[in-house]
């Protein structure tokens, strides 16, 4: 064997060295061995790879189809990149027409989803007739790069959109706080109850989560009917004559949201609640403080981190939760990400719908950085 | 100071619990009510559940799901592994912020997000490589393992960090290559864990509705897409059926789950007590 030539370190098990020898007699192979990454790399590397690829880079298609145009092709879209002869019919800005109305309405995602695909081949985007409007104009022939931020501006210039984000912003905070309001003492009560109960009442908050999350929404709906559980109910106690309108409201949105997303409030909660030393409270009781002062003064900044970790994971896929308010909601109950669907399923406006997913990215960078924050720091005070 | 819960609390916890399983309480009693209008009672019956067996449309969509949640769920269970395994042992290197973003991520991002962003990828790549060719089953398995395998490197990572770390180095120290060393001790240890993950991505695979609506091709529907369809119409005595079904499986398996982990901790306790009585 040729010396030097020991790319995996000493780490070399009998397949690797067959491979080594093998590359010893074909010298492009040994160069590609060269490249390969050590055992621990190859670690590394794997999951990188597949995150970067599956993650990462989705997003900036996603960056890059928001600057494009929408035309009726397949996919409907144009190349920001273009090569252009000399002289051929360039593409230009158009002004959107899109008819923000109809975002309210939508079809359900199980039938419209073929629509996607159903087309068969895909033929080259750069179909210079299908774009809609703009006045030709002569150029000369090399690679132009087109950023259109008319999806931008057309997302600013419709009340709809902001309206949509703010609603949504809206909604998952006032159900981020009803979940901390009904979470806070349910994680509280299970780590204050004797040990041997713990894990059982844990088990019961984490079982709904199991079941599936829409059969879960579903249950709702028979509750918040108007001729549904509740009305039936009040109906017949005799406190109401006329059903009560729940349905397809933003209050049966809230609940919805708190039904799903409270498990993920209450488990951060239990998790530091449980860690706590007792004996503080012990000390303050004995230093004549009283038990709602302890409370506010010791638990509650203890418990700061659950606190923080519950209402990220809470917040953060509220603002972009499409299903709830599809299901329970109604009409005006616009969330930013039922409008992102609506654009996508039923208009098929794929650089809007990017748009709306870039507003939305920005919308929750800073949430979702402090949440990385906050976990990498937990994670760092665990090991 | 611990002297039990105060009525405050208790009340507020025993009305938590109330508001966890009313809903579901009320879905598995009305799937039994013989009448269609599924909140008026008409009786009691099983018809629905008769109906919901000859069902083409949900049975063709529940072994789907079935089938894209284990394969999923199988490669979220081995790249989720080496992450949470990248992020617990290795400290140092080139890009770790970028990789520890990515894996805690996915855990809040929106799901329509998620969704068009991974179908946009696979109509790029379609559109520059020629694969995937369409999108159905092989684009679903893919987005879902994607963002499973967050869930099963968090849930590794944490496993590992206890990890106590001297049986692999008294391994490595005996000449164990670390290869060898991960398969025969690593491993077995975390196999429970790896275990767990692998039910959780299975679960969160058959739950989504979202990432697979955008991802799905023609003849790739899954059960939580006919669901979502059929509940958008309204109230349906089927879905309850379904539901029922979907509920009596996971506490089922959860049941049994917890009764064989506490017979192995009393096991382990028991051992624990062996060994230091033995020693004494």
């Amino acid at each position: 064997m040729k010396s030097g030539f020991v790319p995996w370190g000493e780490r070399m098990s009998s397949g690797t060295r067959f491979i080594t020898l093998l590359a010893d007699r074909l010298p492009p192979l040994r160069w590609l061995l060269g490249l390969l990454p050590s055992g621990r790399g190859l670690v590394i590397l794997i999951p990188y790879v597949w995150l970067v690829a599956f993650f990462l880079i989705p997003f900036i298609i996603v960056a890059k189809i928001s600057l494009s145009e929408s035309v009726t092709a397949q996919p409907p879209y144009t190349e920001i990149i273009r090569h252009i002869a000399s002289g051929q019919v360039s593409f230009a800005a158009a002004p959107k027409t899109g008819d923000a109305a109809d975002a309210t309405g939508g079809a359900p995602p199980a039938t419209t989803t073929q629509a996607g695909s159903d087309q068969g081949s895909v033929d080259t985007p750069d179909q210079s007739a299908a774009i809609k409007g703009g006045p030709a104009e002569d150029v000369s022939g090399g690679f132009y790069v087109k950023f259109n931020w008319d999806n931008y501006d057309y997302l600013f210039s419709d009340d709809l959109y902001f309206k949509a984000g703010k609603n949504a912003v809206f909604t998952a905070f006032i159900s981020t706080v009803i979940c901390l309001l009904i979470g806070f003492p349910m994680a509280y009560g299970i780590a204050r109850s004797p040990a041997a109960w713990r894990g059982t009442l844990l088990m019961l908050i984490i079982l709904p989560f199991w079941t599936s999350f829409l059969i879960r929404v579903y249950a709702w709906i028979g509750i918040l009917k108007n001729n549904g559980i509740v009305n039936n109910l009040l109906i017949w106690l005799g406190v109401i004559d006329d059903p009560l309108p729940m349905m397809n409201t933003n209050f049966a949105v809230f609940i919805g949201i708190v039904y799903s997303y409270l498990p993920f409030m209450i488990l951060p909660l239990y998790s530091t609640l449980e860690k706590m030393d007792l004996s503080l409270l012990e000390a303050a009781a004995d230093l004549g403080c009283r038990p709602w002062k302890a409370f506010l003064q010791i638990t509650v900044p203890l418990a700061l981190p659950g606190i923080i970790a519950g209402s990220m994971l809470v917040f953060i896929p509220a603002v972009g939760e499409y299903v709830i308010p599809e299901l329970l909601g109604g009409p005006d109950s616009l969330m930013i990400g039922r409008i992102l669907s609506n654009e996508f399923f039923s208009n098929r406006d794929w650089p809007v719908a990017s748009a709306v997913a870039i507003a939305i990215l920005i919308l929750l960078v800073i949430p979702i950085v402090a949440f990385q924050y906050f976990q990498n720091k937990q994670q760092e005070a665990a090991t | 100071m611990n002297k039990g819960l105060s009525w405050f609390v208790l009340i507020l916890l025993i009305g938590g619990y109330v508001f966890l399983y009313g809903p579901i309480l009320s879905l598995i009693i009305f799937s039994f009510n013989v009448s269609k209008l599924v909140t008026v009672w008409g009786g009691f019956s099983t018809k629905w559940y008769g109906e919901l067996l000859n069902d083409r449309a949900i049975m063709d969509a529940v072994k789907l799901s079935l089938w894209i949640a284990a394969v999923s769920a199988s490669g979220a269970a081995v790249l989720g592994t080496m992450a949470g395994y990248v992020l617990a042992r290795f400290r140092r290197f080139k890009g770790r912020v970028l990789f520890t973003g990515m894996v805690s991520s996915p855990l809040v991002m929106p799901d329509v997000i998620t969704g068009l962003s991974l179908l946009l990828m696979f109509v790029f790549l379609e559109q520059v490589f020629g694969w995937p060719a369409g999108r159905g089953k092989l684009t679903i398995v893919l987005a879902h393992t994607t963002f499973c395998l967050t869930y099963v490197a968090v849930i590794l990572q944490a496993r590992l960090s206890q990890l106590d770390q001297s049986l692999e180095e008294a391994a490595q120290d005996l000449g164990c290559r670390p290869l060898k060393t991960f398969f025969v001790i690593t491993l077995p240890i975390i196999a429970p864990a790896i275990l767990s993950g692998w039910l959780l991505a299975f679960t969160l695979s058959l739950d989504d509705v979202v990432i697979a609506s955008f991802n799905t091709g023609p003849g790739a529907t899954t059960l939580p897409m006919v669901i979502f369809s059929r509940v958008r119409l309204g109230l349906n005595p089927e879905i309850n059926a379904l539901a029922t079904i979907i509920i009596g499986l996971v506490a089922t398996g959860i049941l049994i789950a917890s009764v064989l982990m506490s017979r192995q901790e009393k096991r382990r306790q028991r051992d624990m007590q062996l060994a230091v009585a033995a020693n004494k």
